[in-house]
């Protein structure tokens, strides 16, 4: 077996009393004191999190823009520097290569910010599709990224920085962010996999653990914690934010998955996956992402099978139970006529048929 | 971490005390502690029988479902339901509010076969 890798933040899990785990090859806290605390940690208050195992590609030259355009499915063309976007990148077939956040650094610099698992495919495949005057670097291990995240984010962080952070508006960032004690300049962005208010941070490996203890320092009074992958799954996951691999892969598409805002069939340029997502887009998808609540007691989760009667209907993507409101909930990709809320289902729970419904998400949104 | 030593202990993290001719059973603070928050709990009904090492339920965290292993071999004669509301106990309170199964062993010379307090200390610090 591979040693599993550690991000610069490794030696902060243990002063906070960190359990970690193997996430995909990363050695990574899946809690710090209990999900359920941290959960409401970082609704009511504010989390702090180590996600420097995200992955960071650089995308330079003059041909960036429309080499983008023609790989991701949003319109690239609508970022300007210090602006930055939610967007899909697809097989031709419309399945997903991953999901990602795209920043424009510069009129013809672009940051890619990958899930960790998926970051050497991604590089790949955009390698092997590469044309005009681009040049493309994995530049995962130069970065660390914290995310602060919550109603008390921004208090908090802005203690620690001249940087007028209410200027930065959601999906914007500022790229050279000075934190008082922290030699090297960041990029903050506002932007989040929590369903709060809150800052991604981008900053050279070397400053990680500086900033990491400044803003656990600058929180204390405010009750910042330390948050881990646990928590920050369920977070997401009441959010109704899609989790690569259990909302999309290969074969699930983003209009399946409910994120056709991200798909700009519009837009100028032909992008890969245009003609199929097109055509789900207009003529609508045999199977769709929605949320199920169990009415009898047992927690859905994921690969679930789901049924209407004896006929297999779908499966389940995500399911727990919310920390925020305690019932047992999930995602879940279904055939289309069974879709509608309120439509009753079962739920193959290990041994037993469970009955629930389709409900409305997301189940989390904040005031 | 509490290992009460008039307990014993299966491999599989339940504990096991016995009370006259019956046994109570649950799972060890070291199980609930590498669980995490436990928000559902499984149990079998009043008059199921059990069987060593197979599964007799199930608990759940946030994150993961895990099974309990039955320690003995017996018939279960009462449940604690109170854990169906408050599955937080198995947290607070492991050896105590959270008991699950009291079983009838059918063998009770299977009881010496588990571990004493010490020997599940030395195979969980093992592992």
């Amino acid at each position: 077996m591979n040693e599993l890798k550690r991000t610069p933040l490794y030696p902060e899990y243990e002063k906070h009393g960190a359990k970690t785990v193997d996430f995909g090859g990363w050695d990574l806290p899946v809690q710090f004191s209990s999900i359920k605390q941290e959960h409401a940690a970082t609704r009511t208050r504010a989390g702090l999190f180590d996600v420097s195992h995200m992955g960071e590609i650089l995308v330079e030259g003059s041909g960036s823009l429309a080499f983008l355009q023609k790989m991701l499915t949003n319109d690239v063309s609508k970022l300007e520097p210090k602006k930055a976007q939610y967007t899909i990148m697809c097989y031709e077939d419309g399945g997903t290569v991953d999901d990602l956040i795209v920043y424009q650094l510069s009129e013809s610099t672009y940051l890619l910010v990958v899930n960790a698992a998926s970051t050497e495919k991604d590089f790949q495949w955009l390698e092997e599709h590469k044309f005009g005057a681009v040049t493309l670097s994995d530049v995962s291990d130069d970065y660390v990224q914290l995310a602060l995240q919550g109603p008390k984010a921004e208090e908090v962080l802005q203690t620690l920085t001249e940087t007028d952070l209410s200027h930065i508006k959601f999906f914007r960032f500022e790229d050279d962010v000075s934190f008082e004690g922290v030699t090297d300049k960041a990029l903050v962005s506002r932007t989040g996999y929590t369903g709060e208010d809150g800052f991604e941070i981008y900053l050279p490996a070397a400053s990680g653990q500086t900033l990491w203890q400044a803003i656990m320092q600058a929180g204390e009074a405010q009750g910042v914690m330390p948050i881990g992958l646990g928590a920050r799954d369920t977070l997401r996951f009441e959010a109704n934010l899609a989790l690569y691999g259990q909302e999309l892969s290969p074969d699930i598409t983003p209009i399946e998955a409910g994120l056709s805002f991200a798909v700009k069939i519009k837009k100028s340029s032909d992008f890969i996956g245009k003609d199929v997502l097109t055509k789900q887009k207009k003529e609508g998808t045999d199977r769709k992402l929605v949320g199920i609540e169990m009415l009898e007691k047992g927690i859905p989760r994921t690969g679930y099978h789901v049924f209407a009667g004896e006929e297999e209907i779908g499966f389940v993507t995500t399911g727990t139970q919310s920390p925020t409101y305690g019932k047992n909930i999930g995602l879940a990709l279904l055939n289309k006529p069974y879709t509608e809320i309120g439509t009753e289902v079962t739920v193959q729970v290990r041994k037993r048929r469970l009955q629930a419904q389709v409900v409305a998400t997301p189940f989390y949104k904040r005031d | 971490m509490s290992l009460p030593k008039d307990l014993r202990y299966s491999e599989e993290h339940e504990w096991v005390k016995v009370e006259g001719d019956k046994v109570r059973i649950g799972i060890t603070d070291f199980a609930q502690s590498e669980l995490g928050d436990i928000v559902f709990v499984e149990l079998p009904e009043e008059g199921d029988a059990i069987e060593a090492d197979e599964p007799f339920g199930s608990v759940e965290s946030v994150k993961t479902v895990s099974e309990l292993y039955a320690p003995i071999n017996g018939k279960v004669v009462e449940i604690n339901e109170e854990l169906e509301d408050s599955p937080e106990f198995v947290n607070e309170s492991p050896y105590d509010k959270a008991w699950m199964v009291v079983v009838e062993p059918k063998d009770s010379s299977e009881i010496d076969e588990l571990m004493s307090a010490e020997e599940y200390e030395k195979m969980i610090n093992e592992d």
